[in-house]
């Protein structure tokens, strides 16, 4: 077994385990929950991306898990934003590099990396993340999506899936958790034509890491966007050790559909033969353990469309029926 | 705050806020935590490297140590738990194809 190989070359893909760096660039001793899979993505993006880049960070977790004053988790050069400013301030960073170059004072290629929870990007950074996309910022924003307000006490956000309990959206005789869909998010990316958009997961980390390296050698061209599925120990009411399988398991089930849009040309990295039913992705989470039998048949329902949608837009069976 | 327990003044502080140190979170050790600790069978490893790309503490080491197992397979590598920021989360025991971690219960009174 080789120690190492070599990680791929520009417009190459990950083949391998192996060829992901071993220099750790979000360092150990940061304070997410135990077994959040934050701190995996994470790892892995700066592992990809290399050095070359500076992190632009919305409020979240992430942001607040990292950097407890005085330490921080990061190697990069990083700066700690409010939650609605992360696409504004990555335009601003994004600008100021443009104008360092054009005066002869930046002789290396810089890039820039947004990184924002769901409730910055998908609620309250909505309207910075349209105004970076529709001017052009050639910056890669990373969206790690956890369903919820998990930092400020599990509160709900638009990105947070019909029927999921949180403290908003309480689950009862009346209120069965939350009554309205996801907000999707990546096809409000993707209507602003940007070069790249992807939908990644942590359990699947050469997919992940394929997408990371895409999305940040295509900001050469303009905006591109990474949505990545986080489950939440504490919120989402798991095990500390069930955040990857649950993230596979949203696959598995066809809740999350692992795809890119290329220049507008949609694809499905990767496609699943037989899906398995979407209780097993719901059973292991607390914040469903309210449903009932017909509420997860609506879900259920749900993904099924979902997956159609997918399929027609592809144009084949990729993910195929309930096994 | 600062690990000698004395405050710096505020005219210390850089403007801004400012950490002028990456990676100084390495200074806080979060092996604290743990409630059940990682231990690696080292004869049934296979060397996937699923727990190091998996762990999100990036408390499992990738070391270039020799290791033969006992029944003479020979590995470039081996793979060690960093038990000084293992939260004992447990991802790596699950996601291990071959189960070769097991978490066991930390000893009380915290020695190594």
């Amino acid at each position: 077994m080789a120690a190492s190989l070599k990680p791929p070359a520009r417009g190459e893909r990950y083949k391998s385990l192996f060829q992901i760096p071993r220099e750790e660039w979000f360092v150990s001793g940061h304070r997410l929950c135990a077994g959040c899979p934050v701190g995996t993505t994470m790892r892995m993006l700066t592992k990809v991306i290399g050095p070359n880049a500076i992190i632009v960070n919305a409020t979240g977790c992430l942001e607040v898990a990292s950097t407890p004053y005085p330490y921080t988790a990061w190697r990069h050069p990083w700066l700690h934003l409010a939650f609605e400013n992360a696409g504004a301030a990555a335009s601003g960073v994004e600008a100021a590099l443009k104008v360092l170059k054009a005066k002869g004072r930046l002789d290396r290629d810089i890039k820039v990396v947004a990184i924002g929870g769901d409730g910055g990007t998908v609620d309250i950074g909505l309207q910075a993340l349209s105004g970076m996309l529709e001017r052009g910022h050639k910056v890669m924003y990373v969206l790690y999506d956890n369903e919820a307000y998990m930092n400020t006490g599990i509160q709900r956000s638009g990105a947070t899936p019909w029927g999921a309990w949180t403290t908003t959206t309480p689950a009862g005789k009346k209120w069965r958790g939350e009554w309205r869909p996801k907000k999707d998010i990546d096809a409000i990316v993707a209507a602003h034509r940007v070069p790249y958009v992807a939908t990644a997961n942590p359990a699947y980390p050469v997919d992940m890491a394929n997408k990371f390296k895409k999305a940040f050698e295509l900001t050469d061209e303009g905006p591109t966007f990474v949505h990545v599925l986080i489950p939440c120990v504490p919120g989402w009411r798991i095990k500390d050790d069930m955040g990857i399988t649950v993230a596979r398991l949203a696959v598995e089930t066809g809740v999350w559909i692992l795809y890119e849009i290329d220049h507008g040309e949609f694809r499905v990295t990767f496609p699943v033969k037989r899906r398995k039913p979407v209780k097993e992705y719901l059973k292991l989470q607390g914040r469903f353990r309210h449903l009932t039998e017909e509420e997860i048949q609506k879900i259920q329902e749900m993904v099924d469309r979902q997956v159609e949608e997918v399929n027609k837009l592809v144009g084949k069976e990729v993910i195929g029926p309930v096994a | 705050m600062s690990s000698e327990g004395s405050l710096p003044a505020y005219y210390e502080i850089p403007p801004g806020g400012a950490i002028p140190e990456p990676g100084s979170s390495l200074k806080y050790k979060t092996g604290s935590w743990r409630v059940l600790r990682p231990v690696i069978n080292q004869d049934k490893c296979v060397r996937c490297r699923l727990c190091w790309v998996y762990c999100p503490d990036a408390a499992i080491l990738e070391l270039d140590e020799e290791y033969v197992t006992s029944k003479g397979r020979r590995y470039k590598i081996t793979y060690k738990v960093n038990y000084d920021y293992c939260k004992g989360c447990g991802v790596c025991a699950r996601e291990c194809p071959v189960n070769a971690i097991e978490m066991v219960p930390e000893p009380i009174g915290g020695e190594e």
